[in-house]
């Protein structure tokens, strides 16, 4: 359901999840569609507008700085890191994070409280963004495509992962909002020890 | 003296190494630490003495299917035949050990060695090897696929042991029997089908840390204080808050099943009628928009159908590496003596509608990304204390002494959810095993 047509008790999608529907499971399937074709190389202005996103994104994860980038997120968000590679059929399959707007604000919220355990000492993480390529589909809506190194030091342990990022943003004012962002790790279904940083 | 004390105490009965390392109110660090203790637990206690849990049938959906698992540190594979007969067999090739097969599942009629080409059957039957005539007179029969001796299925849970004289699965699991028929009853169809891919999260710590807290109620409002605290975000605090009101006293009880099994029963904590457990349950993805077309759909059932979305309510520990909870199956993987995988299955069920399965995953996604890796981060804290040689003990005293707590009913004891009563007796089993003494 489109956001502006949500009943008055669920506008905040902070706390309400009305919008989730059965269309907005179909929308992601058809980003996932969009986010597996091939595409033009990009204007370098768009593809400088595009990786300069990625990598304010990235600085605001690394620096700790959380709820400024919660509010990088559209209130229909969708910050997804599946398990089944490609992302399976998320109605029949769990995910490491399948977080709707209220689920992600509540993500943010408990990384925050200082009593996650798993995040104390909270991990330090670096992301480097590379292979960008970007498009903007007949709706307007900015696609993005890039590969990942997320390196990650916590409790006395040096960690990498690696993979690569969807992203469709929405136009917003001069800037962008993320609808979707989701994360493809390379060994998304094997063994990871606390996976509560995040990519 | 409480009613554990009244018992006849195995790990009195005898005096040997164990004696003691495992005492009536504590263990020995060596226990988590020693990789020679390891080593014989991954041979007796997985496995060699007793049941463990394999895989799910769900798991092996038609005749060929295989699903490659582990039994303690063997490599094994779960095997369908062509009739659709389970089998376990070593994926050890029986020339010189390469494992015959690398997939992690699919279907097979037989494996192929990829060092020299020996070939087996699905059931292990070794049917060929390249150029025979360099064994003169070969007997196959002597050279199959090592084979798990016993394999039983309870219900789509298929277990193995390598002890020919074990009780039957149904035997063995004794009292937790009728806590696993309510788990898989709750299911409109009776059964449950795993089908997501398994959460495989893993830890730098002994795997025993996993099963001492699967049947721990002290911990929850301590550990899992970040997803309560994240939980009254938006005022009220639901699910897991009532674990912090007097746990020692309040409605929910812990259950000794015997044979190292145990469950927690939080369902007292939630109402009894219909819907109660989805009342309870904190907001997940959709759960409004969801919510409001099953009920107009179903009427006066949506809160049973409702309630499907939700776990169980109970900790079903099935010893050593089955754990059942909420509505996910968790698989207890040792890998080393300081480090553990903990495998989780979300659960899919038929019988509901889509909206219902759609919910069902989001609940299933929750605890382990807010919940689960709070109490990893103090499993691996505890591995690290356990280094100090000098402090030596692990407690499990937590009611020993605490007469008014412990009941009889039914032939099992029932006790505080805080009580360390799951320990203790867990340890009875494993000692049975390292002895030695099961059947
Ligand atoms: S090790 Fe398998 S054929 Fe030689
Ligand atoms: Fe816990």
């Amino acid at each position: 359901m489109r956001l502006s047509a949500l009943p008055p008790q669920f506008r905040d999608t902070s706390a309400h999840s009305f919008h989730a529907d059965a269309d907005w499971y179909d929308e992601l399937d058809s980003f996932r569609a969009l986010l597996a074709d091939d595409w033009p190389a990009a204007p370098v202005e768009e593809w400088h507008l595009a990786q300069s996103f990625l990598s304010r994104e990235a600085r605001l994860v690394d620096e700790g700085r959380f709820n400024d980038w919660l509010d990088l997120f559209a209130g229909d968000c969708l910050y997804w890191v599946p398990v089944t590679a490609g992302g399976g059929d998320p109605r029949r399959e769990v995910s490491h994070a399948f977080d709707d707007h209220r689920r992600l604000t509540d993500r943010v919220y408990w990384l925050r409280t200082g009593l996650a355990y798993s995040q104390i000492p909270a991990s330090r993480t670096r992301h480097a963004i590379t292979n960008v390529e970007t498009v903007v589909d007949p709706e307007g809506r900015r696609l993005v495509r890039s590969t990942f190194v997320v390196h990650e030091f916590r409790a006395g342990v040096a960690k990498t992962y690696a993979g690569w990022y969807g992203h469709v943003l929405l136009p917003h004012g001069d800037d962008w909002l993320i609808r979707l962002k989701m994360v493809n790790l390379l060994d998304s279904e094997q063994y990871h020890e606390n996976l509560t940083l995040v990519f | 003296m409480t009613i554990q004390e009244q018992r006849p105490a195995a790990m009195a009965a005898r005096i040997d190494r164990w004696t003691d390392l495992v005492r009536p109110d504590r263990v020995h660090r060596t226990l988590y630490t020693e990789t020679q203790v390891f080593a014989e637990e991954m041979v007796k206690v997985f496995g060699g003495e007793s049941w463990v849990y394999l895989a799910h049938e769900s798991q092996l959906p038609q005749p060929n299917a295989f699903v490659s698992v582990r039994m303690g540190l063997r490599p094994v594979l779960v095997t369908r035949d062509r009739h659709g007969g389970l089998h376990a067999i070593f994926n050890r090739c029986a020339h010189r050990a390469a494992t015959v097969c690398r997939e992690e599942s699919g279907t097979a009629k037989s494996f192929q060695c990829p060092y020299h080409g020996w070939t087996f059957k699905n059931n292990g039957e070794l049917v060929g090897v390249p150029w025979p005539q360099g064994y003169g007179e070969m007997d196959r029969a002597e050279f199959g696929l090592t084979r798990v001796t016993r394999v039983e299925s309870y219900r789509g849970f298929v277990f193995g042991t390598m002890n020919a004289d074990a009780p039957s699965v149904e035997e063995w699991l004794g009292h937790a029997r009728p806590w696993l028929d309510h788990w898989l009853d709750r299911a409109p169809e009776g059964e449950v089908l795993l089908g997501s891919a398994a959460y495989r999260m893993g830890f730098r710590g002994n795997w025993k840390l996993a099963y001492d807290n699967a049947g721990d109620g002290y911990h929850p409002s301590f550990s899992h204080r970040s997803l309560l605290e994240m939980a009254s975000r938006m005022g009220e605090s639901k699910d897991m808050s009532y674990f912090g009101r007097t746990p020692d006293d309040g409605p929910m009880v812990s259950y000794s099943l015997g044979n190292g099994h145990s469950v927690i029963d939080q369902r007292p904590a939630h109402g009894d009628e219909p819907g109660s457990f989805w009342r309870n349950q904190r907001p997940q993805p959709g759960r409004e928009f969801f919510e409001e077309s099953i009920r107009a759909e179903h009427g006066d059932d949506a809160d049973r159908l409702l309630d499907l979305a939700i776990g169980a309510q109970i900790n079903l520990s099935i010893f050593p590496n089955l754990l059942i909870i909420g509505n996910q199956i968790q698989v207890i993987e040792p890998l080393a003596v300081d480090r553990t995988q903990l495998t989780w299955h979300a659960t899919r069920i038929g019988g509901v509608p889509d909206e219902v399965s759609i919910l069902r995953m989001r609940t299933q996604e929750d605890f382990p990304a807010f919940g689960e890796p709070d109490d990893q981060a103090n499993f691996e804290e505890a591995q690290r204390g356990l280094a100090a040689p000098e402090a030596e003990w692990i407690l499990m005293n937590r009611g020993l002494d605490v007469t008014e707590w412990q009941s009889l009913v039914d032939g099992v004891i029932v006790t505080a959810v805080t009580d360390e009563l799951h320990m203790r007796s867990y340890y009875d089993e494993w000692l049975r095993r390292m002895r030695e003494e099961v059947r």
